[in-house]
């Protein structure tokens, strides 16, 4: 007898069929496979960290990480994101960056000197930028212009680096590095992201003692600044 | 050693039927991907190995899908192999899968999947099934990286990331073109295509 292909629980029954067989070997798959994904994941953060350290990667870039990582330092507000390294004996600090782009999230880790001011090497990565455009912000020539550049200000306040267009002048006196042409709203973002990102969430870590905690914070300052004056 | 009809499967879409310039289907993730060689490479080939799988399990499956929900069958055959690719290479090819990012997950809306299961795999036994959706993978391929090519020579004055174009040109004048940037470039490259295709081909019909 020929089944007819073409009944009500013909059909119900075959879509049932369908989805349970493939919703199984997804989970199946998924859960296999995710113990592996989760390892990726983490040696390319490692990675991504390195490149921020200036380091080349070689052949085992986990053991490389393994032997210059010190200790994390997380405190309440920023996730496990501040990283402390040891690089030919000098300290170094990495802060994880995470922003909005064009099309998507962008986010890197940047190195810092043992100061907390200079910039030691930079990192980005994006979710889906252009190609040829907002992606180079990941590219060498972008992220060099980086290095040895300063956070703080003559005054020694957090103002973050501004990413501008080739020609403009910093408005705040923060240093500057020039944008990718053709990709304002990434290098607007890459700017917004370092700024939000040094200014506010790693305010506390980068604070030195007995100084102010930084430029954006000021207002609140001011009010406690009055409250002592009370 | 092929017999004319697989060799027609096989070969046909690479010129005379055409997806993208014949059948222009596919046009959405040609004007996305194209903007450099690389990813246009990298999409040509993983549609290719897609169409090719899905072609497969469709025709072996044919004639048990109900007629009146067969678009969505096909589409969960797709949308399960896309999912499964992308699993398997962010575990063993983790560069990979970052490289691919967005354009894996857009395989699933590119029409040539769906124009493929319904207009042969639906038809057709599972080994020619095969043939036509690796034939018809490549066209796509290849026109994606003609495009490329064109647009990032003219748009980067580079070829998979390495500059072509001598600095002397630059100090000499030479710019990059802008608007080969722009999405809208490359359907107007692919209208150039179909345009010398046509004419090539005016003779044959």
């Amino acid at each position: 007898m020929k089944l007819n292909t073409n009944s009500n629980v013909y059909t119900i029954v075959y879509a049932t069929i369908v989805v349970i067989i493939v919703a199984v070997l997804l989970a199946l798959v998924s859960q296999v496979l995710s113990p592996r994904q989760a390892a990726n994941v983490k040696l390319d953060q490692q990675k991504q960290m390195l490149v921020a350290l200036n380091q080349e990667l070689g052949a085992d870039p986990a053991a490389l990480y393994e032997s210059l990582v010190r200790d994390t330092i997380d405190s309440e507000n920023t996730k496990p994101g501040i990283f402390r390294f040891e690089v030919d004996g000098a300290t170094k600090y990495v802060l994880r960056l995470h922003g909005a782009g064009l099309w998507g999230g962008i986010g890197g880790y940047i190195a810092l000197d043992e100061d907390k001011n200079t910039i030691f090497g930079i990192n980005f990565n994006h979710e889906s930028e252009t190609p040829g455009l907002g992606a180079l912000i990941v590219e060498e020539p972008f992220r060099s212009q980086f290095i040895g550049k300063h956070i703080r200000n003559a005054e020694g306040d957090i103002v973050s680096v501004v990413v501008l267009k080739k020609g403009n002048q910093a408005e705040n006196g923060e240093e500057q590095v020039d944008a990718v042409s053709g990709a304002t709203i990434t290098s607007t973002g890459v700017s917004d992201m370092l700024k939000a990102n040094l200014c506010d969430e790693y305010a506390a870590f980068l604070a030195i003692e007995n100084e102010k905690m930084s430029n954006c914070e000021n207002e609140e300052m001011e009010v406690e600044d009055v409250i002592a004056e009370n | 050693m092929l017999s004319q009809k697989t060799k027609d499967t096989l070969l046909g879409p690479l010129n005379a039927n055409n997806p993208v310039v014949v059948q222009v289907l596919g046009i959405c993730s040609a004007l996305a991907v194209t903007v450099q060689l690389k990813p246009a490479l990298v999409m040509g080939i993983a549609v290719t190995i897609i169409v090719a799988m899905a072609n497969v399990i469709v025709s072996l499956i044919r004639n048990t899908i109900p007629m009146r929900i067969r678009i969505i069958i096909q589409l969960v055959v797709v949308a399960a192999l896309v999912t499964l690719v992308s699993e398997v290479l962010k575990a063993f090819a983790y560069d990979v899968a970052m490289q691919l990012s967005v354009y894996l997950g857009l395989i699933i809306t590119n029409c040539i999947l769906m124009g493929r299961l319904e207009a042969f795999a639906m038809t057709n036994n599972a080994w020619d099934s095969f043939l036509d959706g690796l034939g018809n993978g490549f066209g796509y391929a290849i026109i994606l990286v003609i495009v490329a090519f064109f647009r990032e020579l003219l748009g980067s004055g580079a070829l998979l990331g390495y500059q072509i174009i001598p600095d002397s040109w630059y100090a000499a004048g030479y710019e990059n073109c802008g608007m080969m940037m722009m999405p809208a470039m490359a359907l107007i490259l692919v209208g150039c295509i179909i345009w010398a295709h046509r004419s090539i081909n005016k003779e044959e019909k």
